[in-house]
């Protein structure tokens, strides 16, 4: 389980970007693709390797006025990090 | 133009059909020699920028050897600046550190190298090159530039019974992916089929391997994954090729015919644009050639009552017009085709006793011995002679 001090970052196999066609954000990588959810995409776009967890929770709880977040950005995080799109460091 | 077509996401751009290797299982068209001459520079970039625009996000530069264009680096960076994510597909000839380092800069994304076998002798012997210690090196500098990559190998009869030792070798050399791809029997693997069949048995005791070669890794925490790419004609199953015809693949050849595979153009009866006349628009999206097995209205009865019609989208066209000698048939690996027996009979035959009193040796003159037909010119030429085989006969001689 990923801490709240975790500073997850998308790992270096990967490239997050917005794809206009699609009206996407999706997930690449060597010769292959992953579409991505809006939640997921919120989540994913501020995993700078700088924002840590709990400030992730926060900013999205702020931009999308909504509380107890925690849980789902941690649960989705940790899904994340174990399909390898995500490395975390404290 | 059908509604509910979705963009070519993936764009595999065949530069050229030159290449330093003969690989026996080549899935370049056997006819090849006889193609027009390759696109230039000027157009590539525009059918990069077309297909880019549609929707495309996956960019493949494949061949032929690829780093055999010594604009690669020019058209790396023009897809880069595209926004695609871009794949080189090599078999490593030519990729020296100065390169892999232009390529960096370039933008490239990820490396695919090949290798063709975890020993010395047969990578050599099966490429007819003297070339494994020379992608191993490559394999070094692949990383060290910083590349994820994926080391890709082709399996058949003669380097199954390795593949433990093909999965240490890729972890050794640092691969983020492995392919252990087996042999799919187009083009040149077509036309070698009988050399290079294993037994059902064989696939079953190097997938098992592979299962268990996986657990150990995942429990070790290796970052390494393995794919094994189905057997389809021991595993009985259709596979769902190019996730459907025309649905997210497009093949551009050298000379710039647009193509759903790598070897749908030997399929008779279509006529597949070529872009240096036509947009990829056009093509993807209102050439007949495109639409002809699009969805499930073109399907027999038998694929288009059959519940996974939607996942295996009726299996190969190609697969189907080489066994059945109608691309419009049931995929012939497939139960439910009724030639199905074709398949079985080859696969019959790989069982049949091996002379193991004389065994594959890596000599002048094995080739012909375990009767393997090189990729290469020469060969190309004298094989397309002569109309491309379908075959109502399933055991060649």
């Amino acid at each position: 389980m990923m801490a709240a001090h975790d500073t997850p970052e998308v790992a270096p196999l990967f490239r997050l970007q917005f794809e206009p066609v699609q009206d996407a954000w999706v997930l690449l990588y060597p010769e292959g693709m992953v579409k991505l959810n809006t939640p997921a995409a919120e989540i994913l776009r501020r995993c700078d390797g700088q924002r840590s967890v709990a400030a992730i929770v926060e900013e999205l709880e702020v931009t999308f006025s909504r509380r107890g977040l925690a849980d789902d950005v941690r649960t989705f995080l940790d899904q994340a990090r174990g399909r390898g799109w995500l490395r975390a460091e404290a | 133009m059908a509604t509910d077509v979705r963009p070519p996401f993936w764009l595999l751009v065949e530069l050229t059909y030159r290449c330093p290797l003969h690989c026996v299982f080549c899935s370049n068209p056997i006819d090849y020699a006889r193609h027009g001459e390759e696109v230039d520079t000027a157009t590539w970039k525009r059918v990069l920028g077309e297909a880019r625009a549609l929707g495309a996000v996956q960019l493949g530069f494949s061949g032929g050897e690829p780093l055999l264009r010594d604009d690669l680096e020019e058209l790396v960076a023009h897809a880069h600046g595209l926004g695609f994510y871009t794949n080189l597909i090599t078999s490593g000839v030519g990729l020296t550190a100065a390169r892999a380092q232009s390529l960096k800069q370039a933008g490239l994304d990820h490396v695919q190298l090949s290798f063709q076998d975890s020993t010395r002798e047969l990578n050599d012997f099966i490429t007819s090159t003297r070339t494994f210690d020379l992608k191993s090196r490559v394999a070094a500098i692949i990383k060290e530039a910083g590349y994820p990559m994926v080391l890709n190998c082709v399996m058949h009869r003669f380097n199954l019974p390795h593949v433990g030792r093909i999965v240490d070798m890729a972890e050794r050399m640092g691969a983020d992916y492995l392919e252990l791809a087996n042999t799919q029997y187009y083009g040149w693997a077509w036309h070698n089929r009988a050399a290079l069949m294993p037994t059902a048995l064989e696939l079953r005791d190097a997938e098992a391997l592979v299962v268990a070669h996986r657990e150990r890794l995942a429990a070790g925490g290796s970052p390494m994954k393995v794919l094994w790419v189905s057997p389809d004609y021991a595993d009985a199953r259709a596979k769902p090729c190019m996730a459907g015809w025309g649905a997210v693949f497009l093949v551009v050849a050298p000379d710039g015919v647009a193509l759903p595979c790598h070897s749908a153009r030997m399929l008779p009866g279509l006529d597949f644009p070529n872009l240096r006349e036509t947009s990829v628009r056009a093509a993807w999206y209102d050439s007949d050639a495109f639409n002809r097995y699009r969805g499930t209205a073109w399907m027999n009865d038998t694929c288009g009552t059959c519940d996974d019609r939607d996942k295996d989208h009726a299996g190969c066209r190609c697969q189907s017009f080489l066994v059945a000698g109608d691309a419009a048939a049931t995929d012939p690996v497939c139960r439910k085709s009724p030639h199905r027996d074709r398949i079985d009979a080859m696969l019959e035959a790989a069982g049949a006793p091996r002379d193991d009193a004389a065994p594959l040796r890596f000599v002048p003159g094995a080739a012909t011995a375990g009767a393997l037909v090189f990729r290469g010119e020469a060969a190309s030429l004298a094989l397309s002679a002569a109309p491309v085989p379908c075959n109502p006969d399933p055991t060649p001689s």
